[in-house]
């Protein structure tokens, strides 16, 4: 039963953070755009402007 | 939100160097085009080389882009260029009245998962409680326990319910009841009695149920609130790509392009062949000739020339024009339009919804009921104590979850099914207004029929004329000559464009050839003398040492329109129609949809008084319209719906808009209305079954924790459940006169 004393408060806190990372999540906008998220993740493209470092990378004409 | 950011300001030449904080806007525009994840990156790409925009992010779901930029440097036009530039069209974001709910999303949102968390914690703990009791579980473990829970319960149920408490105590204040009070009362006295009994040691502890209830309700309101967001935020979309546009001239002679809304009084507007008006005016300069038909319903384009006044939304169709912009304010058509529509509204009046309608029998019933457990106990002779536990316990399990999923786990499932099929139900109380409809008003032009003029199918003409005609025709932009070179296109007819083709505006076209001159145009300009009065709407082709050709026109109804109307009337259905334009032609169209009651050249405050008239007659109409003269007979019917095309008015007022060209979408969204209804009702029915199981339970004071969870857990799923079924149900209309009975007074 001893165990309960920090077994409890651990899963509250493990609770607590998931629950953080959701609040985060939400307030970051990670829930904008469902759809365009799981499309983002499979272009095959060089990375885009946004995640770039080289400046001259995003610079590809659009077809 | 990271953007995409501009990779390189300096390699172009536009882009100021960065300077310490610029003025910087941010504009949505909608782009409804974009389709899948290429087109993000297209539209992205496009932008970032796009001198001054910092940050572009394109939206998949919304369908819309969200641009920052430098607006010394670029503007929102320039943006919408360089996105048309990459293939997809776009225009600035009209914002309507759809910030409200993306608020109440975003804050429901946390709520729903500060719930989520305190629900599953609960429950975690209360069934160690429960399993408890058959083991080895001492009390002061089952107390830790159940302080645990109050410690997570308190202050989880004090925010995530606040939606709630916040609508009860408003509903209360107006002295009204709403299906909030009851579960705001429900939860507040479960958590404040568990509280007592978790102080004093007993066992009477609702922590678990108050706060999955608190959950679920979040869950389904999240639900419906998001579901309303996206039609509206697609109804937005829509309205926003039709906003107009004005090409204005400057007293110094530069040309420049804003959005109608930033129009003053006394700007000269310059309109383009084929392009809307984008406010009222007075002609100053041109002669051409106007096609109103989304204003008053009326086909035949109108011939204006200087000096002549023009309104807002109508199409010229002939030759440019200059205009001079008007204040709106005044004695305008708009300004009278408008006042028409607030009357309208006053006449619809406010409408109560189903949920609330129950609230108003269920709240004094339970509370009754609670009151009597608690003087049964008392009279019984047992004391305070157990007669509060019990009488408390009673409206724990009345607390109308389930009712109060019951109306919008099927408003959801049907708005979301009728979003599918491209019918945008934007009301929040459309549908449940829709279900009780038994009188369909339409209006012709551009409702029933498409709003565009078509050659006439019942006249004999000659491929080889009309593959000569339009290759005339194809040179100008006037509505009849662009119908003249779809229909030779529709039968397969191949013509040469002829490039020597001067236009005159209002009259017509003509070309010089080797034999002489051809003319494509009115009867006068063509000199053809006209016999027969019904032959106004057509034009005429004169060739050297032929006989004249004469081509009818007509607004061509939809092609499912009479299948429609005659599956409106075999339901039992009373089926008007309403219209601007002249009698002669609506008299024609309502004969080829067989209806007998029609009335043509009617004006928006005639049309106004028609629904009145029809609803002291005892009818519930619904308006199905396009036009700007439909706009107050939309707001004041006690159910509207516009086709997608409608100038932005009509849409506004109305409480759903269809995409597409097929009217069967008009009696999709009645089924499916009057299908939610039945099953908003069905729900009702398992909620009430689940009391009369429960509260008797309660009533003599068997009703455990374990037993109050188990029970609400299974109503609420029983009914999202039974909600969902709409979703993939095969649906008849109904006739209507069955569906009278079930409408709840």
């Amino acid at each position: 039963m001893t165990s309960l004393a920090w077994l409890i408060p651990a899963a509250l806190f493990l609770g607590l953070l998931g629950l953080a990372a959701f609040l985060w999540a939400l307030k970051n906008g990670q829930f904008e755009d469902l759809e365009g998220a799981g499309w983002r993740a499979i272009d095959d493209q060089p990375p885009g402007p946004q995640g770039n470092k080289t400046p001259q990378g995003g610079k590809k004409k659009p077809e | 939100m990271e953007g995409a950011l501009k990779p390189d300001a300096t390699s172009t030449p536009a882009a100021s160097p960065p300077s310490p904080g610029p003025a910087r806007e941010t504009h949505i525009f909608t782009a409804p085009e974009i389709m899948c994840g290429g087109c993000l990156r297209t539209i992205e790409t496009a932008l970032a080389e796009t001198p001054g925009v910092e940050a572009a992010r394109a939206n998949l779901s919304a369908r819309r882009v969200t641009v920052t930029f430098d607006p010394e440097v670029t503007s929102p036009e320039l943006v919408i260029a360089a996105i048309k530039q990459a293939g997809f069209s776009a225009a600035p974001l009209i914002e309507g009245r759809d910030e409200v709910h993306a608020a109440r999303v975003s804050e429901l949102m946390p709520r729903v998962g500060v719930a989520g968390f305190a629900a599953a914690n609960i429950m975690l703990l209360s069934v160690s409680v429960w399993s408890g009791h058959a083991s080895d579980m001492d009390e002061h473990m089952k107390t830790l326990f159940h302080w645990i829970s109050a410690l997570i319960a308190l202050p989880a149920i004090a925010y995530a319910g606040q939606p709630f408490f916040k609508s009860a105590y408003a509903a209360l204040s107006a002295r009204r009841l709403n299906m909030d009070v009851p579960i705001s009362l429900g939860i507040t006295l479960a958590t404040a009695m568990s509280f007592a009994q978790t102080m004093r040691g007993t066992h009477h502890v609702y922590f678990d149920a108050a706060t999955m209830l608190v959950f679920f309700l979040l869950v389904g309101r999240l639900l419906d609130e998001s579901m309303r967001a996206r039609t509206r935020s697609a109804a937005e979309n829509l309205m926003s790509l039709k906003a107009l546009t004005a090409t204005i001239l400057d007293a110094d002679g530069t040309v420049r392009q804003i959005p109608s809304r930033n129009l003053q009084p006394g700007m000269t507007m310059i309109v383009a062949t084929g392009e809307r008006i984008a406010a009222d005016g007075i002609v100053s300069d041109g002669l051409s000739e106007i096609d109103e038909s989304l204003i008053s319903g009326e086909t035949l384009p109108k011939r204006v020339s200087r000096g002549d006044r023009v309104h807002a939304g109508t199409l010229n169709t002939a030759a440019p024009l200059r205009v001079t912009t008007t204040a709106t304010e005044d004695n305008t058509l708009l300004a009278e339009l408008s006042r028409l529509m607030l009357a309208g509204e006053q006449t619809r009046g406010r409408y109560v919804r189903l949920a609330d309608r129950a609230a108003r029998l269920y709240a004094p019933a339970v509370h009754l009921l609670g009151l009597g457990t608690l003087i049964g106990w008392l009279v019984a002779g047992h004391g305070w104590e157990i007669a509060l536990t019990n009488a408390i316990a009673v409206l724990i399990i009345t607390c109308p979850c389930a009712l109060a999923l019951a109306v919008p786990a099927v408003q959801v499932a049907a708005i979301s099914r009728l979003f599918g099929q491209g019918v945008l139900v934007k009301a929040a109380d459309g549908l449940e207004r829709l279900s009780e409809v038994d009188t369909i008003v339409f209006d012709k032009t551009g409702t029933l029929s498409l709003g565009e003029p078509t050659l006439a199918l019942d006249q004999p003409i000659d491929a080889g004329v009309l593959a000569r005609a339009a290759g005339l025709a194809i040179m100008s932009r006037h509505p009849y000559a662009q119908a003249m070179v779809r229909a030779a296109r529709a039968r397969g007819i191949e013509f040469d464009p002829q490039t020597s083709v001067s236009e005159i505006p209002g009259s017509g076209l003509s070309m010089m050839t080797q034999e002489g001159e051809e003319r494509l145009g009115s009867a006068l300009f063509t000199g053809v003398t006209v016999t027969d009065p019904r032959q106004t709407a057509s034009l005429w082709f004169t060739r050297p040492g032929r006989a004249p050709v004469g081509f009818r026109f007509e607004d061509r109804l939809r092609s499912d329109a009479p299948a429609t109307v005659a599956e409106l009337k075999s339901a039992g259905y009373h089926v008007e129609i309403l219209s601007g334009d002249r009698p002669d032609a609506v008299a024609d169209a309502a004969l080829a949809l067989g209806v007998s009651a029609y009335k043509g050249g009617v004006r928006p405050d005639e049309k106004l008084a028609r629904l009145t008239a029809l609803k002291q007659q005892g009818r519930v109409t619904l308006m199905v319209g396009d036009g700007l003269n439909d706009g107050p007979a939309l707001a004041a019917a006690h159910a509207s719906i516009s086709p997608s095309a409608a100038a932005d008015i009509a849409q506004n007022a109305a409480d759903a808009v269809f995409q597409g060209e097929k009217l069967v979408a008009v009696v999709e969204a009645l089924k499916v209305a009057r299908r939610a209804h039945r099953m908003a009702l069905e729900n009702f029915g398992i909620a009430i079954i689940y009391n009369i199981a429960f509260v008797p339970l309660a009533v003599m004071g068997y009703v455990t924790p374990l037993l109050a969870a188990i029970a609400m857990s299974t109503s609420s799923i029983l009914v999202t459940g039974n909600a969902l079924r709409l979703r993939g149900m095969n649906l008849k209309l109904a006739p209507v006169a069955a569906s009278k009975d079930q409408v709840l007074k």
